[in-house]
């Protein structure tokens, strides 16, 4: 007798048979290739979200792409990438916890965190575990040796901040600078690293110790004092992607007429919807999709992106690197998948085609001037001016 | 200093704004909405999806952000707290189910809205420069609403059927039952106004501030703030408390600024000491 008990035993029986037979399906069409797990320990939630979810989604869609081509042949054998993911929520505690994780899962590489303080608080676990990491934060003494393990995957504000204010000096006769932070960590010693900066170029700091809650709304009383000294140049150091167009309007809409950058990358398409015309000038550093110098791979990496999470986020021009280097750096070195001091001998020496950049760019590992030994990913040091909803290259330096 | 003292009073109508919809709630029914803030992106993100996206007049947007938050509150109201207040005795669950909702209003709005800044087009163009004072027309505009709203708030809970009901509520839960007012019925709707002028204030926001989904958490904080120092569950209170806030900030960024950001650190040890001589805040009962 057909009851309703039994249909809905029946369907649900069905159902977990589809299933099963789907991921016996699956898993038979990938049973060729070995799975090489890539970890990603940073902030996807909070007012900083959109740091470190721009760079999850930049390394899931290569990898999605790269295993949907096959795999990536490291040595002898050819791999699917699985990127294991953690959000640390801004936390150090959580940072820890995250990294914890990536050891227990076995995995060597892991991209992230995104701040200081998480970067400063994951370095024990890496060194006691094997772990190179790759954060976007900015202090030295992660990079310098005794640490190892660490490998900065971005330009440093203390290598783009001289090269901007220089450019803006020679270029735009700047002489006046203000600098205006967040109250956190990275905010105030990208602030104290591009103080330093404008000194050592004869610039006149007018404003230095102006800050800010990270969570402000409302910025005009904040920009009050500081547009009322005219600076030429309105410096907004480590200013998060959700906070520089407000800074920029409010700055504007109190008659502000010099310039304005930051150091850290910016997305056109925010700047565009929250302060519209009032961003046109606004210089910051981005990666390499400009329309002058991306390459062709660059383009279908943005396009895949937007595929697959509806919208391009400007900050992966950078953040799509990382997990590239990792890579290249495993092909070059394929005893390096499960042994870091592989890795980092192979880091010396590395050198292969950049895939992201027109001409003949090479990745290859540098920081030696910096830090004295390479620990930094070579990214393209984009200088970009944004104008009516995109950005345009004002000119691209290089780090050594 | 006009400036300093024009800022203050813009960023009071709007933070009074903020905090009626929270001191409402608590006024009703003695629950802390740690979701207050997140009721406040969801509104801003409903703006931006119809005005900003949709391209749809702005009155419909913020009409939009009102009544989905409304709706919201109610469901909130009558199926989470409801029982929740009838089955435990402990007044904490109450707080734990709010803070869980903020969490879950979290995850769901960086799920649908994504982690990035958004903004709309601006309501009205251009900026007042005139007597030492700068104002963007549009923020005098959304000034003007708060206070075309705080106003519109007071009479109604004043003189309306329903805002006397619910003022008897907050004042005494049980005699107002035993008088006839129907205990269920007032504090849902008094859930879904509290929702609604949160979603409304987010909406209207959008438009000067923008909306992030992260931002849930930092707004429920101030509004907490100007709650404490105006008086919990008072509505008056909630609006001296939102211009105190709006004014000590203004005059500390610009008085305080060469210390660093010590304002909000003043403004902390100042709500410390206060509390600790007025525990109740400027117009609270001892009683709730």
């Amino acid at each position: 007798m057909i009851n309703r008990r039994s249909t809905l035993k029946s369907m649900a029986l069905g159902a977990v048979s589809t299933l099963a037979i789907a991921a016996v399906g699956i898993s038979y069409a990938q049973a060729e290739n070995k799975e090489l797990k890539i970890g990603f320990v940073g902030v996807t939630s909070g007012p900083a979200a959109a740091w470190g979810t721009s760079n999850v989604r930049s390394m899931q869609t290569r990898a999605a792409w790269i295993n949907e081509t096959g795999g990536v042949k490291i040595g002898n054998d050819t791999y699917n990438v699985d990127i294991v993911t953690f959000d640390d929520q801004k936390d150090p505690k959580r940072a820890i916890a995250g990294m914890e994780k990536m050891a227990q899962e076995g995995v060597h590489y892991v991209v992230g965190p995104n701040v200081d303080d998480g970067a400063a608080a994951v370095r024990p676990v890496a060194e006691a575990n094997g772990i190179i990491y790759f954060p976007y934060a900015f202090p030295k003494a992660l990079y310098q040796k005794p640490a190892s393990n660490a490998v900065l995957g971005m330009i440093a504000n203390y290598q783009s901040g001289p090269a901007i204010y220089k450019y803006l000096k020679e270029n735009k006769g700047v002489k006046k600078i203000a600098f205006v932070a967040a109250n956190e960590s990275d905010p105030l010693s990208q602030r104290d690293g591009g103080v330093e900066a404008a000194k050592a170029l004869g610039l006149e700091i007018v404003a230095q110790n102006d800050t800010y809650q990270n969570d402000t709304r409302d910025f005009t009383p904040v920009l009050t004092p500081i547009v009322a000294l005219k600076p030429d140049l309105l410096v907004l150091s480590g200013v998060a992607p959700a906070n520089a167009p407000l800074l920029i309007r409010a700055a504007r809409e109190l008659g502000y007429e010099g310039l304005i950058s930051t150091e850290t990358a910016q997305d056109a398409k925010v700047l565009e919807e929250g302060a519209g015309e009032y961003a046109n000038g606004f210089i910051s550093v981005g990666g390499a999709s400009t329309p002058e110098i991306a390459s062709d791979t660059m383009k279908e990496f943005v396009t895949r992106y937007t595929k697959m999470f509806g919208e391009y986020n400007d900050e992966s021009n950078t953040k799509v690197y990382a997990l590239e280097y990792i890579l290249d750096t495993l092909k070059a070195n394929p005893a390096a998948i499960n042994d870091v001091a592989e890795f980092k001998k192979t880091m010396d020496t590395f050198s292969a085609p950049n895939p992201f950049l027109k001409g003949d760019a090479k990745l290859g590992y540098v920081g030696t001037t910096s830090f004295g030994q390479k620990r930094q990913l070579s990214v393209p040091m984009v200088v970009n001016e944004y104008k009516d909803g995109a950005f345009q290259t004002l000119f691209v330096g290089s780090v050594d | 200093m006009e400036q300093v003292i024009a800022n203050g009073l813009y960023l009071g109508a709007q933070y009074a704004l903020i905090a009626l919809g929270l001191t409402l709630i608590f006024a009703l029914m003695n629950v802390l909405n740690f979701a207050h803030g997140q009721m406040y992106v969801l509104g801003g993100f409903i703006t931006y999806t119809v005005y900003g996206q949709l391209g749809l007049p702005f009155v419909v947007a913020l009409l939009a952000s009102g009544v989905t938050l409304a709706v919201i509150g109610a469901l909130m109201e009558k199926f989470l707290f409801r029982t929740v207040i009838r089955r435990s005795h402990r007044e904490e669950s109450t707080m734990l189910l709010a803070a869980a909702t903020a969490f879950f209003f979290d995850a769901v709005i960086l799920l649908l809205f994504g982690e990035k800044q958004r903004g709309v087009p601006k309501i009205v163009k251009g900026v007042f420069n005139d007597a030492g004072i700068i104002m963007p027309y549009d923020r005098l505009v959304v000034g003007a609403l708060a206070i075309v709203f705080i106003a519109a708030f007071v009479l109604y809970m004043q003189y309306s059927r329903v805002g006397r009901a619910m003022r008897a509520l907050a004042q005494d839960r049980v005699a107002a039952q035993l008088m006839g007012v129907r205990v269920d019925r007032y504090s849902m709707i008094g859930f879904a106004m509290g929702a609604m002028l949160a979603g409304v204030v987010g909406g209207l926001l959008v438009t000067i501030t923008g909306v992030n989904s992260g931002i849930g958490g930092p707004i429920s904080i101030k509004a907490f703030l100007m709650v404490m120092i105006g008086g919990a569950g008072v509505v008056g209170g909630a609006i001296a408390g939102g211009f105190i806030l709006g004014m000590m900030e203004s005059v500390g960024l610009t008085v305080l600024r060469e210390y660093g950001d010590v304002t909000y650190l003043v403004i902390f040890a100042a709500l410390m000491v206060f509390l600790s001589v007025r525990p109740n805040g400027l117009m609270g009962k001892p009683w709730g």
